[in-house]
This record gives C-alpha cells, structure tokens and sequence, in this order.
C-alpha cells in the first residue's frame, strides 16, 4: 500500500514537471518524441513562410518606410492614418460591394445549374464538362479575353447587344457600370465550382425523405423548400465561405481589366493595397493595410464557418 | 525652373544634324559602324556571364535580336529577360532594396524611377567608366550623345549612372483621310484642335474627334502636355507646385473638352493600347501620344490605315510650343560582381551601330546624333518614314519633360489622374485640381525632404 502511494506520487510530482504542451497532449513522453521529430520539419517551414512573415509585417506596419528610405518607428500611427485615409474607407465599402454581389451570383447560377445537372437526360455528362471549363481557365487570360469583349466600340459584347436592340455599354469602361461588369466575368469563372460543390451535396442526400414527400402530394417547390434546400444548406454554407474568401481576395481580375479605375471605381481595398505597396512604396502603410485586411478575412471565415455549424444535418 | 527645355539642356535639331555630319559622311558612302574597327579587346572578360533586366518593348526587342553579336564579340554570355513596364518596375526597385539583385544591367525609366534609384544609389556611377580608355571602346564617343538627353539622365547631385537608350516625345498622330473627308486642316493651337476634333467626331460611324488616354495614372502626361503649353512645369525646381493655377485649370479643360466631347464611349478606361486599336482601325482622327506606335500603324498586318497616317508635331498652346519629353536609360546595379563586363554590354547596346538600328527600325528616337545623320543620309526612312523623322525631329527642339523630376512621380500621376478622370465623367477642373493639388502636397513634401 505504501509502495502504491509512492508511486502515486512519483507519477504526480512527473506530471507536474512536464511542458504543458506534453501534459495536454495526454501521452507518454516514450511514444510522443518521435512523433516531435517528425513533425519538426513541417514545424520549421510554418515558422518559416508563415509565423515570421507575420510578425515581420506586423513589425513593418509600426513603422514608415518607403522603399529607398531610411525607415522610422511610427507606433500605430499608420492604423490611425487608415481611419482617416478616405480612398482606404472607400476601398472597404467597395470590396464589400463587389464581395456581395461576387457571392449571391454564382450561388444562386451555381445552384440552379446543381439543380439541373442533377437530373438525368442527354449527354449530360458532356455538358456538365463543358460547363466547368471556365474554371479551368487561368484568370489573368480570362480577364485579357473580357477586356477585349468589353470595348466599348469593339467588343462582341455590344455587338450582341446590337443584335437584340439594346443600345451600346460602357462596361468596365464606366464608374457606375465597372463592378458589376467585373463580377460577370468572375460569376462565368466561379459559377462551375458552386454548382460542383451542390451537385455533390445532391448525390450525397438520402432518398427516403424525398419518396415520403411523393406519398404525402408535396409539389416539386415544396419538396425543394422543405427538403432539398434544408438538406443541402451545409454545403451552400460551404460553397458561401470558399466564395467570400475569394472574392475579398479577389485581384487578378480587377487589375488586368480595370486596374481599379475608372479613376477608382473598381478600387477594392487588394487594389489599394497593391498600389501601397508596389507603386508608392509606402511599405509600412501598407503592412497596416494587410493587418487590417486579414483582421477582417479572419473574422469573416469564424462568422460563416459558425453559421455552417449551425446548418450542419446528420442523416 | 527644373525642367529646362530641350534647347537649354543643348538638344536642337541643328546641332544634332551638326554635330553628326560625319557620322552622316560615313552613311553616304555606305559604311556602318562596327566594333571590331579599333583595337579595343572585347574579349577580355571571355566566358563570364551577365544577366540582363529589359522593360518589355521595341527596345528590348532590339537587343535581344542581336544579343548574339555581343555574344560572340566578347565571348560573354547574356541571360536577358524581357518583363512588362509596371512589374519591371517593382521587380528591380525590390531587387535593389534587399541589398543583392539577380541581374548585373537594368534598364530605367527617367520619368518614374530616376530619383528613387539616384537616392538609392543603386547603380553604378559611369562617369569613371567612361574616361577610363582602358575600358572603354574609343569608338563609344561619349559627346556623340545629345546633351539634352546626358542631362536628363544625370542625377541631382551629378552622378551619371545611366547611359541614354531612348527619348520618348510625344506627337499627333492623325488620318488624313478622315481630315481631308471634312477639308479639316492640321491644327495650329489648342483650340483648332478642339475645332477639329469636335468636326472630326462621327459617334454614329463610332469615330473618334480625339484619342488620348483616360485611364488613370496614364493620362497625366497627356494633361502636363497642354500644361507645358501653358507656360508652366507642374512642378518646379524649389518645389513650387503649379497644378491648380490658371495654367492648370486651363489645360485640364482643354484635356476635358477633347475627352468627354469628342473622344471614344468609355474613354475614361482607355491606356495607349485601347487608343491603339481604335486608331489602327480607322476609329480616331488624331491620336496624342509617344513617338514609339509608328510600326503598329505602318504595318498591314495590324492596322487598315497604312500610308494614311500622318504624323504631326504639337500644336503650339497659348503660351510655348511643347512636346513633353520622357526617356530610358540602361545603367550597371551597383551590387554587380561584374561590373566591367556588364560595361562592355552597355557600351554595345548603346553603341552608334545599335542606335541607328534603332532609328533605322523605327523602335524608337535614339540619343545619338550620329543616328540621326546616317538615317538620312542613307535615304532609308523616306515616305511616311521621313514624316515621322521629321516629327520627331521638330520635337527635339520643343521638348521639355513631361512630369515632375521628383521621388514620388507615381502618386504624382495617381492622385491627379482620377482628377483627371472624374473630369472626364464632368467633374470641375478646378476643383478636381485642387482636390489632387491638397492631397499630393503633403507627400511631396515628405518625400522630398527625407
């Protein structure tokens, strides 16, 4: 009994001498340290390319430099400039602009195309390939490719229009038409992979409920409101948060079309962040200018990736 | 003044044709300058190898065309790299910052990125090089440069640490046949230009009055070159800014009323290549921009307005006779551990026989007088070719550059080029102009004093 109470206290007192990182683990130190090692090179490369990256912008964000300049510790005034920094306001309210309207199209397309290719009928395999070629496209070509279909004077897209009545538009070419006409080229980019992820989530639903929605007389829209829309909102959720994702992040598009103009129409805060960086030099504002940018995208993955907790179903 | 003309920097057609007589001596009895004429040893730095940094374009094109003559002259190897002029930009300026750049030759634009590389002191002072006879080719005749161009390239404190490769004046491109349909003549002034244009313009067969860039950043040299009519720099030598006088307000109506009244649908989203394609197709009747687009639009494979494209000197403003002025240069990174090798590249990509293959082809207007000399003399650049000669050669004479010789010159053409595009959609000049002229005001100063 003594000899067990010592024992006890041995493995007591080795417990508390333990890393916490080891105690919260929950293994024996004989069976974890191989594993350590293994993982220590993966370890170094985060630290590498992510973790001292990080910490290096959020160091440059507190100072002022200027690419060729002597740099100066400023503590948060670059943050301060940025609430007052109008063009960096305007930025955020455009981005939220073009993000909104760069998700709700290609979800509402991409679902009602799932919704479509889910049903059986001719050379639908081959269509379904067809549809989601211009996924496959490299945007920076997309985007060389839409900027000559929307000259103004040019363009096939007037030409289009010209065969149906409608008058001529200016396209990117115009301060009021510019965003929406850079989301139609990332809903015919991006509309593919939605309808892709909901296609999957439609095969994967069970057909029970359906069966006993034909034995109770529901209509095709009920079984829609009351089933599938429900069953298959986890992986709208999902198609939700890789969208917004990128969308926020959207640059390639933008830049090659309109390179956020007219004047700076279509200056999304990428945009603005690019020309910080890239055209003025201001390295350390536009650090801030990252900081603040992925504050928000954070905050904007925790928020949808809860709201796809919630909708979460189990079969 | 900061911005000396053209003729007070010593460019003057006169003396260019002067200065190059026996260049032009030369050319009359067919001979072409070479490199292995002198006892020169180009082959001193035999199996090194230089890499090589070139903004994407006609002069690029040029050099690596005959990257192999050097090759095999000096026995060197180039790796050379051709990337488009805003990525270019930052590649090297990131490059230079991290203290050891991949490349040994860059070529620099004087009009955005002199100053920031000066300050830097990123690239080599040649001034050594050059009066080294050691290293440097006898025939390489420094003076034969103009010395408009040597002053452009040379940096506030006297250090030279480019070699002239191209100077940019901006001209009218028109169509004759459009102005000869309406009888309209060749303007004289900034308002027969206007006339012109509003008589020229034909929304209904989708004809342009006017071309010009609208996009912003890209549209101020167009703006600064009706300013420069106007009597002012936008920027003088102590800093004094003059971008929302009368001058200014003037010439950004005379940009607004050519613009929104007589130029394209969507003109405002419009760089050099939207105006481009608009012209080659017959779809504008002048065209104000860089002297370099005369191949694009002589060359039947691209254009439908071949042998109609007339190329005229700017009209005079109210006040002088101006063609804004921008140029390139190659200098030697500082950080190279070749650089006497890289010496050797520059000397030969800047060398007589290169700058009259350069005029020759029409990629651009070389610095050197010589060029110049046997070009003519040899008879090669006649019919539209000797027009657009000829333009270029008036130019010389009136040029003066076309944005503020100063650290920050990218905001410069930011802040006021979505002025200059709200203008565009009809906004006040002058308060555009002022807005742009508070904003930029505080950069200005804080780039120029540290």
């Amino acid at each position: 009994m003594a000899v067990g109470a010592a024992l006890a206290r041995d493995r007591a007192g080795a417990r508390s001498v333990r890393p916490l990182w080891r105690r919260l683990a929950g293994e024996s130190s004989e069976v974890r340290r191989p594993y350590v090692l293994f993982a220590l090179p993966a370890m170094v490369v985060v630290a590498a390319v992510i973790v001292f990256p990080w910490l290096f912008t959020l160091f440059m964000s507190v100072h002022e430099w200027k690419v060729g300049q002597a740099r100066t510790f400023v503590g948060l005034e670059n943050y301060a400039r940025l609430l007052t920094d109008e063009r960096f306001l305007s930025a955020a309210l455009r981005t939220i602009y073009y993000t909104a309207l760069a998700v709700v199209t290609p979800l509402v397309l991409g679902t009602v195309s799932a919704l479509v290719f889910h049903k059986k009928f001719p050379l639908r395999g081959f269509l379904r390939g067809v549809f989601i070629l211009p996924m496959m496209a490299t945007p920076v070509a997309v985007a060389l490719v839409w900027t000559m279909m929307f000259h103004p004077q040019l363009g096939v897209l007037n030409y289009l229009l010209s065969l149906v009545g409608i008058p001529a538009q200016l396209w990117v070419y115009d301060p009021g038409t510019v965003i929406p006409s850079l989301v139609l080229v990332e809903t015919w980019q991006w509309t593919p992979l939605v309808m892709l992820i909901v296609l999957g989530g439609l095969a994967a639903l069970p057909t029970e409920p359906y069966e006993a929605a034909q034995l109770d007389g529901a209509s095709a829209w009920q079984t829609f409101r009351h089933i599938t829309f429900p069953m298959v909102l986890p992986f709208l959720m999902v198609a939700v948060i890789i969208r917004t994702i990128d969308a926020v992040k959207a640059f390639d598009i933008i830049f090659v079309i309109s390179q956020g103009g007219p004047g700076t129409a279509s200056e999304t805060l990428n945009i603005f962040l690019y020309l910080q960086a890239f055209a003025f030099y201001n390295i350390g504002y536009a650090s801030a200018v990252v900081v603040v940018f992925f504050a928000l995208i954070i905050t904007l993955a925790l928020v949808l990736l809860y709201v796809r907790q919630r909708s979460k179903w189990s079969p | 003044m900061r911005h000396r003309s053209s003729q007070s920097l010593g460019i003057s057609r006169r003396n260019l044709l002067k200065a190059s007589a026996g260049a032009a001596g030369l050319a009359a009895l067919g001979a072409r300058p070479g490199f292995a004429q002198s006892s020169f040893d180009w082959k001193r730095f035999k199996g090194e190898h230089l890499e090589v940094t070139l903004t994407l374009g006609p002069r690029a094109d040029l050099w690596q065309k005959y990257e192999k003559e050097f090759e095999e002259l000096t026995g060197i190897s180039v790796g050379s790299e051709k990337v488009p002029e805003q990525q270019h930009r930052q590649k090297v300026a990131i490059e230079f910052t991290s203290g050891n750049p991949s490349f040994d030759v860059a070529t620099v634009s004087y009009h955005v990125q002199k100053q920031l590389y000066g300050r830097g002191k990123w690239l080599l002072d040649l001034r050594d090089l050059i009066k080294d006879p050691k290293i440097t080719n006898p025939e390489f005749d420094f003076p034969d440069f103009a010395k408009g161009a040597v002053d452009y390239a040379t940096q506030k404190d006297g250090r030279l640490d480019t070699i002239p490769i191209n100077l940019d004046y901006w001209i009218l491109y028109y169509n004759k046949e459009l102005f000869a349909q309406k009888g309209v003549a060749y303007p004289k002034s900034f308002e027969e230009m206007i006339d012109a244009a509003r008589k020229l313009n034909d929304p209904k067969n989708a004809t342009a009055g006017f071309l010009s860039r609208g996009l912003k950043n890209a549209n101020v040299p167009v703006w600064t070159s009706f300013l420069l009519g106007y009597g002012v720099d936008p920027i003088d030598a102590d800093l004094t800014m003059h971008t929302d006088g009368p001058e200014a307000i003037a010439s950004a109506k005379v940009y607004q009323t050519l613009n929104k009244e007589c130029g394209p649908p969507g003109v405002a989203g419009f760089n050099w290549n939207e105006c481009q394609t608009s012209f080659v197709l017959g779809k504008g009747a002048m065209w104000l921009d860089g002297i370099g687009f005369s191949l694009p639009l002589e060359d039947p494979a691209k254009s439908k307005i071949v042998g109609k494209v007339g190329y005229g000197v700017m009209p005079p403003g109210p006040k002088a006779q101006r063609s804004a002025l921008f140029g390139d240069g190659v200098g030697i990174a500082a950080a190279s551990k070749k650089k006497e090798a890289a010496w050797l590249y520059v000397q030969w990509a800047t060398s007589k026989l290169m700058n009259q293959r350069h005029l020759e082809g029409q990629y651009g207007a070389p610095p050197r007088a010589s060029a110049y000399a046997s070009v003519k003399a040899s008879g090669k650049l006649t019919g539209p070719k000797g027009e657009w000669l000829d333009a270029m050669s008036q130019s010389v004479a009136i040029a003066r550059a076309g944005l503020p010789d100063i650290v920050a010159v990218t905001e410069f053409r930011d802040t006021f080029g979505v002025g200059l595009t709200n203008m565009i959609s009809g906004a006040d000049p002058a308060a555009e102009l002022k807005k742009a002229t508070e904003a930029f005001k505080p950069v200005l100063e804080k780039t120029e004093k540290s």
